[in-house]
């Protein structure tokens, strides 16, 4: 599945995230890489040196955006002058698709500016699904949702988080941003199997997939992506590349971010697998 | 429990401020023991209780936006000193948590709070709340809006007494007790890495800092402003100042050159030419925008 209706029926194959730290080493040295992940957020602004840096890289590179604020799941609308720079942005890029994540973060007004986690309900799911349509009828792009991590459960969750994806882009009917670092954390904080988690998702509306690298501590693991991607989250991976065959493919490297180069190698060994996906699908 | 009751219950925890030891408190603002607001809502596992779930989010968030303050904030660290700037920092989170969809807008309302709580600064209070706008300034100077820049062509024949000539958008003026542009470029100033190690380079600057904080009061008239996507602070004589703030309050250019020169010590014959050498600086500088046709000629 090279290509579908939730990635704007592109074929992307391996991206990192574009962060400041590489700008300089990006625009003096043009490396080749598929396609940049921008953080939304970063550039919905007026002016300034952000958007300058943003429309060099566009003259060169592709980019998709992904949003760290739009909480779908959160129980209030959402916030018309957020959808109103987004849309802005969205033209300015030409991004395929969009995504952020299925979290919550924002109540009455006041933000935390956290990835939350959802309980999970049929109501959550109802009612975030409501609110992926309306962004995405604002957009007029696809939209993708991507799992979080998360370090707690709720006791009026009524389904496994697998089941409460299901529910909500089926709900919705949009695509799905597949995070598997983010399944291999969550399935150690709550002691669940991260493949059980990869076999039950939707294939067909995958649209892109995150990997990372975290911090194991004594009683948890946290989302930190400062490191390299572990060997179980490779395998992950490997296991959702057959499922759904060669899709687009991200590293997120937000701390500690080492060189360009390092980054970029990180991400391209996930060529390797995709590599098997594309010869499978040949055979 | 519905959707809202919950996502209100659990901001409300991972909102409250950690004790002085950076954990989660015992007991919540309404005098609830801490546990038992987290048995009611989140799961415990076979290695943490409830409690300790909840405060991961907790610690999380305060680490998250104080870190975005201080990183927003250095000059005003500096005045106040580490201790007293994160005890100020959660203060002001505390009362006036985001309202918006970026971090970078959390702290909008940092001066007109500092304002209503003067004991943070006390003796300093002056130099502390020029210290935020000059900071907060940088903020909205390094992203704001620009339009394109004023030509001479734009205004040629204008008539002065109907000519209202528009400031950039990302312009900020400031009218200062102290001299906090100095402070603030010794906070950017550049480590030199091969001379001093991290610790010794921190102490020195540290001093040089405190030595600028002690300044006495001095008032400064600056115009923060962006030339090739960097901002820039850069002083004004009182009446190039008061030019430009008229201007930017929509005052025509004859109007607002009348109340720049009121009471001014520069001698009459004079202040043509110092008004003619402003606006040629202003206008390399790119600091007019390009007005309407209509309005600029009439």
């Amino acid at each position: 599945m090279p290509a579908n209706r939730f990635n704007g029926f592109t074929e992307y194959g391996v991206g990192i995230g574009l962060r400041i730290p590489h700008f300089h080493h990006i625009l003096t040295r043009k490396p080749t890489v598929d396609w940049f992940e921008i953080i939304s957020e970063n550039f919905m602004i007026d002016g300034g040196r952000p958007l300058h840096t943003l429309d060099q890289i566009l003259e060169q590179y592709r980019v998709v955006q992904h949003g760290v604020s739009m909480y779908f799941g959160s129980a209030e609308r959402p916030n018309r002058e957020h959808l109103r720079r987004l849309k802005d942005l969205v033209k300015r890029t030409k991004t395929p698709w969009l995504s952020d994540h299925l979290c919550w973060g924002s109540v009455d007004g006041r933000y935390t500016h956290d990835l939350l986690p959802m309980p999970y309900t049929f109501e959550a799911a109802r009612v975030t699904a409501q609110k992926i349509r309306e962004v995405r009828d604002h957009l007029e792009i696809p939209v993708v949702v991507e799992n979080v991590s998360s370090y707690a459960e709720f006791h009026v969750s009524e389904m496994t988080e697998w089941e409460f994806l299901n529910e909500v882009v089926e709900g919705a009917d949009c695509g799905i941003l597949l995070d598997v670092n983010n399944i291999y954390v969550s399935s150690q904080n709550h002691s669940f199997n991260p493949m059980e988690y990869v076999n039950s998702v939707p294939a067909h509306r995958v649209a892109q997939i995150h990997i990372a690298g975290h911090s194991k501590y004594r009683k948890y693991i946290l989302d930190t992506h400062d490191h390299p991607v572990i060997d179980p989250v490779w395998t992950l991976y490997s296991r959702a590349i057959e499922r759904v065959g060669h899709t687009a493919t991200l590293l997120e490297w937000d701390d500690r971010i080492p060189s360009f180069d390092e980054v970029h190698n990180e991400a391209l060994k996930a060529n390797k697998y995709l590599a098997s996906a594309s010869l499978a699908t040949a055979v | 429990m519905k959707l809202l009751s919950l996502q209100r219950k659990m901001a409300r925890a991972v909102m409250t401020p950690l004790t002085p030891a950076e954990n989660m408190r015992r007991y919540a603002p309404n005098g609830r023991p801490m546990r038992s607001v987290a048995a009611d809502f989140i799961k415990p596992n076979d290695r943490l209780t409830s409690f300790e779930r909840l405060e991961i989010y907790n610690k999380q968030y305060w680490y998250r936006v104080l870190a975005s303050i201080t990183d927003d904030f250095p000059g005003l660290c500096a005045v106040l000193g580490d201790r007293r700037f994160e005890a100020m920092a959660k203060a002001y989170i505390n009362d006036c948590p985001s309202r918006s969809f970026t971090l970078r807008n959390q702290c909008s309302r940092l001066e007109s709070w500092m304002r209503r709580h003067p004991s943070w600064a006390r003796t300093r209070q002056q130099l502390a709340l020029d210290m935020v706008r000059l900071e907060w300034a940088d903020i909205e100077a390094f992203d704001g809006r620009a339009e394109p820049p004023l030509c001479t062509e734009d205004v040629a024949g204008a008539n002065p007494a109907t000519l209202r000539l528009e400031l950039q958008p990302y312009i900020r003026l400031l009218d200062l007790r102290y001299p906090v542009d100095d402070l603030a470029l010794e906070m950017r100033a550049p480590v030199d890495s091969e001379v001093a190690s991290n610790a010794f380079y921190e102490r020195k600057k540290r001093k040089r800092v405190q030595a600028v904080a002690r300044l006495k009061p001095s008032r400064i008239y600056l115009i923060v402003h962006r030339m090739d996507y960097s901002v820039y602070f850069r002083r004004l004589v009182r009446e190039e100042f008061a030019i430009l703030t008229a201007l930017q309050d929509g005052k025509t250019l004859k109007r607002a050159v009348d109340i720049a020169f009121r009471s001014s010590r520069i001698p009459v014959g004079d202040q043509p030419v110092h008004v003619e050498k402003w606006f040629r600086g202003w206008a390399a500088m790119g600091w007019f925008c390009r007005p309407e046709r209509s309005s600029a000629k009439s």
